[in-house]
């Protein structure tokens, strides 16, 4: 009678009371994807005993359907009389550890104006916490100069060279395009009144104050800032800062040191490396639209001497102490699973390329002031 | 040589084969039956290839010779969408826990049942909390993996391995840095498991008390010679095999016709 075999497989859990006891008789074959039917279930609570004679085969759904109704009904351990000997065994090891009721979503009903402070409160944190961060930096500093502080030489050089000679093909591509846009740009006003020749001004002065060191300054940021913080937040994941820590080491000096003095020294070189590119660039232009190089160079240097030209250097210096501190606090302050990791690259470029433009108003005013 | 073609009964069967990374071979000719039902240890030294071995028979890593048979097909010769075929049959439990830290407990075993079952979310989620009742994980639903323990992440990665009812588990040194009470708790998991799904077990594991608590049939990989020391019930090797590494290992060292001989 294969028509009937066919019903006795459908998954089935009946609940049935008599006489103030409660019996639950499940069936058939349970099984993933296949809709039980239930029939009874109502608030009759958890059955006194079970009667499992027809039950089947099954799988996770069974245990699975029966945990939930533990769950709803709220009993720590429910009576399992009559259950299948390997159903059992599985419903008493999943109620084996009671639910912990404590801490499930902890934030979930706080008052806004609670969550308002609370998240004030914790942007005042993190300000205070990265200047702490600088001040630290600063210590570790004169830890050096005294020669207290110390860093493995390998770890320097190899930064040096990841942050200067490895950056130095984006950089020309970058300043190079950015000094042909200025020509470009300044041509087409320029030309209109017959002074083409002031490109070689434009471009120049332009490449030398501004564009160079703040075009660099974001390609650093982005390439090595987030280099740093991504490098010291999967160490600090894998332990491996607590381990410089029992070693005796001061992580400050060991991961935040070499970094930072090897981008201070390389982005001064980096950014007179992108002014003449980029000048060279304005140039190839220049000369497209009738300014010979020789004449270009001649009137650029009537207007930009040795004090316009050490002014983005001078800036760079800043804007290198600024993305070695981004990153590398924001590598530290990192948590410890892969996803923080990322989180932590990007706080560090979001953060150094906001201050790198804060910083450069601030310049921006000062030279005013100082009429230069 | 060995025979090469698989044992009909057998659940796993490995032919032949060989592990290497480049030139740099692990193990040679390994041969051996799991029958289904079984709680099957791969044992062996540190750093013999152990993780190896189980990294090529779930297919992360392909063998340099030889292949590797599920109910009698290769496994090692399947492709693609034949290959996923057999891969939905599996359950993994990584070393580390190996969880998606960006998701909750909770998450990491509704992810698959949602990529690979028709059920509605409220069905996914009862599956999901059962599956953490089962390890005892009940109520730590919403916690991410880096807010519980490095225990409780072991625990919540065989949680996530159970998630589809897989007929083969692999589980990665399980009682590795977890007491000795949750250690034992785990083993009693893995008897239910196997009583009552029917799954068979491919564990990694060189924790004695606990490979005599629940194997009954094993492979021991041979650090000196490469390749195989003996297969078959540890409890019989540790007394009757005739290799006397692998007695020395299920020995802790002390052998007793070692001690009488010297």
């Amino acid at each position: 009678m294969p028509r009937r075999k066919e019903t006795a497989n459908i998954p089935k859990a009946v609940w049935k009371g008599d006489s103030g006891k409660t019996a639950l008789e499940i069936s058939g074959d349970w099984k993933l994807g296949v809709q039980p039917e239930i029939s009874g279930e109502g608030d009759v609570g958890w059955p006194d005993t079970f009667v499992t004679d027809r039950l089947g085969t099954f799988d996770s759904t069974l245990p699975a359907y029966l945990l939930r109704k533990v769950r709803e009904v709220g009993i720590e351990s429910p009576p399992l009389d009559g259950l299948r000997e390997d159903l059992r065994g599985l419903m008493e090891l999943a109620l084996k550890v009671p639910e912990r009721g404590d801490a499930k979503s902890r934030n979930e009903d706080l008052h806004s104006i609670t969550r308002l402070g609370m998240k004030s409160s914790k942007k005042w944190l993190s300000l205070m916490s990265f200047l702490e961060f600088t001040g630290d930096t600063v210590l570790a500093i004169l830890r050096f100069a005294v020669g207290k502080a110390g860093f493995r030489a390998r770890d320097f050089w190899l930064t040096v060279q990841e942050c200067g000679v490895n950056a130095l093909p984006i950089v020309a591509l970058i300043s190079f395009l950015i000094g042909m846009i200025l020509a470009f740009v300044g041509n087409v006003q320029l030309a209109s009144f017959g002074a083409s020749l002031y490109i070689a001004d434009l471009v120049g002065i332009a490449m030398v104050r501004e564009m160079g060191v703040m075009m660099t300054a974001i390609i650093m940021s982005g390439r090595t800032g987030a280099a740093f913080a991504a490098h010291i937040g999967s160490m600090n994941a894998n332990q491996e800062i607590d381990a410089l820590k029992t070693f005796g080491f001061n992580p400050f000096d060991f991961l935040v040191l070499p970094r930072l003095f090897a981008l201070v020294l390389m982005m001064p070189l980096l950014t007179i490396y992108a002014n003449v590119i980029g000048i060279l660039g304005g140039m190839l232009v220049a000369a497209g639209v009738g300014i010979p190089p020789k004449l270009f160079l001649t009137e650029m240097l009537t207007i930009v001497d040795l004090t316009q030209g050490s002014l983005g250097v001078i800036k760079s210096v800043f804007f290198g102490v600024a993305i070695a501190i981004a990153g590398c606090y924001h590598g530290m302050r990192s948590g410890s699973s892969s996803a923080a990791v990322g989180e932590a690259t990007t706080r560090a470029v979001v953060s150094s390329i906001t201050v790198i433009i804060i910083l450069d108003s601030a310049f921006a005013v000062i030279f005013t002031f100082l009429e230069i | 040589m060995s025979d090469l073609t698989p044992d009909p009964e057998a659940k796993i069967s490995v032919r032949g084969l060989t592990m290497a990374y480049g030139s740099f071979v692990v193990m040679t000719d390994l041969n051996f039956d799991i029958r289904e039902k079984d709680i099957f240890i791969i044992m062996g030294g540190s750093g013999c290839g152990k993780s190896t071995l189980l990294r090529q028979m779930i297919g992360l890593m392909e063998p340099k010779k030889g292949e590797v048979f599920y109910n009698g097909a290769s496994f090692t010769a399947a492709q693609d969408a034949e290959r996923m075929a057999f891969i939905r049959r599996f359950g993994v439990m990584y070393q580390t826990g190996a969880l998606w830290s960006s998701m909750t407990l909770a998450e990491n075993i509704t992810m698959p049942l949602e990529e690979h079952t028709e059920l509605k979310p409220k069905e996914i989620l009862d599956l999901a909390r059962y599956k953490l009742a089962l390890v005892g994980l009940s109520g730590y639903e919403d916690y991410y993996p880096d807010q519980v323990s490095g225990g409780m992440n072991k625990r919540a990665g065989i949680a996530r391995a159970l998630a589809l009812d897989p007929e083969v588990l692999f589980l990665d040194e399980p009682g590795a840095g977890l007491d000795p009470l949750s250690s034992q708790r785990l083993d009693e998991l893995i008897l239910r498991l196997r009583d009552s799904l029917g799954s068979t077990f491919v564990i990694v594991t060189h924790e004695l008390a606990s490979i005599f608590a629940i194997a009954n049939n094993s492979v021991f990989l041979d650090t000196v010679t490469r390749t195989q020391g003996a297969t078959g019930d540890p409890k019989h090797l540790r007394d009757d095999s005739t290799n006397e590494a692998v007695r020395l290992f299920l020995n802790r060292g002390e052998t007793t016709d070692t001690a009488t001989t010297s």
